[in-house]
């Protein structure tokens, strides 16, 4: 029975939101992550994988980030493995055929991926051409442009800066900062919150729930520095990770454009007649998409000490299924970027695990496909069932 | 054998947080027509659904006879086997296909191996033609309007054969004409013997149609009345639980300078070099209730979204706000001059059905929450909570999603929306569409308040009483121009029909 607002407290209001589908995701996690564990006898959780396992996400996670967006404003974007090849392939040629510094050629991988998702994002912006054509179109495109400037060669080997970007790790001492400091921007966030709201005469969310589950979460990413401390430290690319995710939870959270992309995905007409210019911010999702590329591209060819004309393939397809397993709608309207990163570090385990247990690399193929049908198969029945429970 | 067609009895059922029925006891007697009166969020559709299947059996609590016998399904298609047929208040019809497709959408027809089009157009035809529209059935639906859609949608529960035929709020669209031609084939259905169960906040209508009524009230039934007993007072008094006097508060408010001139204005159809307004011009001043009537399809919708810069095509003529001219593009152009467009067709233009509450109040004018260039959460949730209040919203949380709430409630979102950007003028189309009488009169008198703070108000609505009750100056469109203007003086019914089929004569009409 539903009452008008203003007769029951806001405490009421304020309720606890139980999201199912964000704890069915972390309980899969925990459940691949326990089934590793035990199959490999303990050594899917040793430190020295688990430095892996981080390291070999990144690139989809970065992906990840941005596929969020695109597909939450109700696109799609194919072209990002090719995009991530090719500007990791630029970063190699700039900096093995003309010799440019580390930091340069970082911006410049960044600002051609940028560049290249503008013109896709023009297209479908402005020239209304469906983003599965023109990123398809993308995809061909950019592996194109790839072998033609790479010439068909490995461009390798780069220098010791540009590939400690993806191989190095944070000194230990660091790493327990930044972890501590971390859990206290948490902390500290929840307090302004929690703060202004009093102020505002809103009631507040049981500080007891709150703070526990800030402590939870605090004290598994101390675990996790303490970890990744037992073997090199903390990995770089694994920081970039969580600077480019919280720069997009962010922008998602924070910002009109954020606000204005779910809207888009949510209702394009409805959003136009609230005053939304639906072009200018299709286009910034592309353009923010390309330098996410960019910055996947530049991992790549870091780790790998070498860009191959075939970096990246089907990695797009990585990025949106781990967009999907996060609970992002291909209707659009729906979906954030923390699920997309946990989406990630699903695909990337059970690619770790099933290599370190020796099986055939076709089975991480059909293993991945099912989990992401059955991913999906959890959200639609969830949700049916919330509306005829 | 009991004599009721249909009787469900003890039917509870819970939303996460919400309980919507609560111990609902409804009996139909057969051939009747039976209406369903409560208010917004009064659980009337979460009762329909139940009886068609949609939320099956299991999902609730109690039990349903259909003829004295126990009935469960398990979806639509079961239902609709038993013999019932709903027409839901939200309208289920596919745009992109024709009109012919989408009436045998679910039928037999539609499930041969091979389509047989001529047939279906065929019958499709015979069907429009026995209710008396006069529309092509291999038109695409998405082209007639919301008001034409709905008859579609009502001739395609009729193609089933129903004996229970519900129709939840099917006039909320339609006007006058069109629910007379509705009543027409209610009064002609009864006479072969349908029952029907009717949801309406049109209480002129209940009273016209029903034999019996029963009355809901925050998930419970209140009570059952027979013809003897239906009078409007009694329906309101049990709806919303104390008894209402004064359905148009309209108070004489002083009415300042003029704000909003529109001079010659034309605008063409995006695809077409048709006209779809020709030469409009009309004032409006600071605080003053204009009214705008006529029939659908006389432009009324176009021309104001059109001035708001959502109508794509081209235009000419002249807007000046408050003795400026307004150069309106787009919508931000006119959010920005003052203006606020409260769409009929709230699922289409008006809501982000899968967003929360707070975000759809707040969207038009996101930067009042972004006090320092950020989205502000908590000052957000505050603004939200000020204005659906006003409104009397109903929702068990305002971070549920907007597509949990009644049709009602849902209107009510889009009219905070509109109300939080602080317009200068405000443009209501059909703003009481769908809304229970209680909510009504509240929205009036926000109507009242906006005026008397020197708010300019148009107010575009196919429901006479209402017009004539809360204008102060009344123009009437027909075919695209304004065929008169009336002051709140000389308008009545009778005039006000009269310049809205104006100029019809010479054009085919839309309803034979
Ligand atoms: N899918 C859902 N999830 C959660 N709550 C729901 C859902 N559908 C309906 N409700 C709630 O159930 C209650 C009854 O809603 P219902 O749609 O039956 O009202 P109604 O009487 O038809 O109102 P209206 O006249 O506004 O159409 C409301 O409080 C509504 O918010
Ligand atoms: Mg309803």
């Amino acid at each position: 029975m539903s009452r008008p607002l203003n007769d029951q407290p806001l405490q009421k209001k304020l309720k606890f939101k139980f999201n199912a589908q964000s704890y069915a995701l972390i309980i899969a996690l925990i459940l691949i992550v326990l089934i590793f564990g035990i199959l490999t006898g303990g050594e899917f959780l040793s430190s020295r994988n688990l430095s892996n396992l981080f390291a070999q996400m990144t690139v989809i996670a970065v992906l990840a980030i941005g596929m969020t967006l695109v597909i939450v404003a109700g696109h799609i974007d194919l072209s990002v493995g090719s995009l991530a090849g090719l500007t990791g392939g630029i970063a190699a040629i700039l900096q093995v055929w003309f010799g440019w510094g580390t930091i340069w050629v970082v911006l410049a991988a960044v600002a051609a991926g940028a560049l290249l998702g503008l013109w896709q994002g023009w297209w479908v912006a402005y020239r209304a051409v469906p983003a599965f054509i023109v990123t398809l179109g993308g995809m061909l495109i950019f592996r194109g442009i790839l072998i033609g400037i790479s010439q068909g060669q490995t461009v390798a080997p780069l220098n010791d800066g540009f590939k400690a970007i993806a191989n190095s790790h944070m000194p230990y001492s660091i790493g327990y900062i930044l972890a501590i400091a971390g859990a206290g921007l948490l902390f500290f966030s929840a307090w302004r919150n929690q703060h202004k709201r009093q102020q505002l005469g809103l009631v507040t969310d049981n500080p007891v729930k709150i703070y526990g589950k800030l402590l939870v979460y605090s004290l598994l990413i101390l675990l996790l520095t303490y970890m990744l401390n037992r073997y090199n430290g903390i990995p770089v690319p694994l920081l970039i990770v969580i600077f480019s995710g919280g720069l997009f939870i962010f922008i998602s959270n924070k910002t009109s454009f954020g606000r204005y992309i779910y809207a888009i995905g949510g209702n394009e007409e409805a959003a136009a007649l609230s005053g939304i210019n639906i072009k200018r911010h299709t286009l910034s999702v592309f353009v923010l998409m390309g330098a996410l590329a960019g910055v996947a591209g530049v991992i790549l060819t870091s780790r790998l000490n070498a860009a191959s004309v075939s970096a990246g393939e089907m990695y797009e397809l990585d990025a949106i299924a781990a967009c999907v397993i996060g609970g992002t709608s291909l209707m659009g309207g729906r979906g954030n970027v923390v699920g997309a990163i946990i989406g990630a570090l699903i695909m990337a385990s059970i690619d770790n695990g099933m290599s370190m247990m020796n099986i055939e690399t076709f089975w991480q193929s059909i293993v991945k496909g099912l989990i992401l049908i059955v991913a999906v198969w959890i959200d639609i029945s969830s949700k049916k069932q919330s509306s005829a429970a | 054998m009991s004599g009721y067609a249909l009787q469900m009895k003890r039917i509870t059922k819970a939303f996460p947080g919400v309980k919507a029925l609560d111990d609902v006891t409804l009996s139909v007697k057969k051939g009747e027509i039976h209406a369903l009166c409560g208010e917004n969020g009064a659980g009337k559709s979460t009762l329909m659904k139940i009886l068609s299947g949609v939320y099956p059996a299991g999902s609730f609590d109690g039990e349903i006879l259909i003829d004295g016998k126990e009935v469960s399904f398990r979806d639509i298609r079961g239902s609709q086997d038993a013999g019932v047929a709903i027409i839901y208040q939200e309208l289920a019809l596919v745009p992109e296909m024709t009109v012919g497709e989408n009436i045998f959408l679910s039928s037999d027809l539609m499930r041969e191996k091979v389509l047989n089009w001529n047939k279906l157009y065929v019958e499709a035809k015979r069907w429009l033609d026995q209710i008396g529209l006069d529309i092509d059935p291999q038109r695409k639906l998405g082209e007639l309007t919301v008001g034409k859609q709905q008859l579609i949608e009502i001739v395609k529960a009729l193609t089933k054969n129903a004996e229970i035929l519900i129709l939840d709020e099917p006039t909320a669209a339609l006007t006058e004409s069109e629910v007379k031609i509705l009543m027409g084939i209610l009064k002609d259905l009864q006479s072969k013997g349908v029952t029907c169960i009717y949801i309406s906040h049109k209480l002129g209508e209940v009273m016209a149609l029903a034999d019996s009524v029963t009355v809901l009230r925050d998930g419970r039934t209140i009570d059952t009345l027979n013809a003897s007993e239906i009078t409007e007072d009694t329906i309101v008094s049990k709806m919303v639980g104390r008894s209402l006097t004064d359905y148009f508060p309209y108070e004489a408010h002083e009415i300042g300078e003029e704000t909003l001139n529109v001079h010659n204005y034309s605008f063409y159809h995006t695809s077409a070099d048709e006209k779809v307004a020709h030469n409009v011009s009309f004032t409006l001043r600071k605080g003053e209730i204009l009214g705008v009537s006529g029939l659908m399809g006389a432009g009324r919708s176009e021309l104001f979204i059109s001035l708001f810069g959502g109508y794509p095509g081209k235009k000419s003529g002249e807007v000046t706000i408050d003795g400026k001219p307004a150069n309106i593009k787009k919508p931000s152009d006119a959010i920005r001059a003052g203006l606020a467009y409260v769409s009929e067709d709230r699922k289409r233009y008006g809501l982000i059905l899968g967003m929360e509450i707070t975000k759809n109040a707040t969207l038009a004018a996101l930067q009042h929450v972004m006090p320092k260039g950020l989205i502000d959460s908590s000052l957000e949730l505050k603004s939200a909570e000020a204005i659906t209040s006003k409104l009397n919203l109903k929702a068990h949380s305002l971070e549920a999603k907007v597509d949990q709430l009644s049709g009602g409630n849902q209107q009510k979102v889009v009219l905070s929306k509109w109300l939080f950007t602080d317009p200068k003028i405000l443009i209501l189309d059909e703003p009481t569409r769908g809304i229970d009488v209680g909510a009504k009169t509240e929205i009036y008198k926000i109507i009242n308040e906006l005026s008397q703070q020197g708010v300019g108000i148009i107010m575009i609505s196919s429901e006479l009483p209402e017009v004539l009750g809360m204008s102060d100056r009344i123009l009437v469109m027909a075919d695209g121009t304004i065929s008169g203007e009336l002051s709140r003086e000389e308008a009545t019914e009778e005039s006000v029909m009269k310049l809205a089929t104006r100029r019809r004569d010479n054009h085919e009409p839309a309803f034979k």
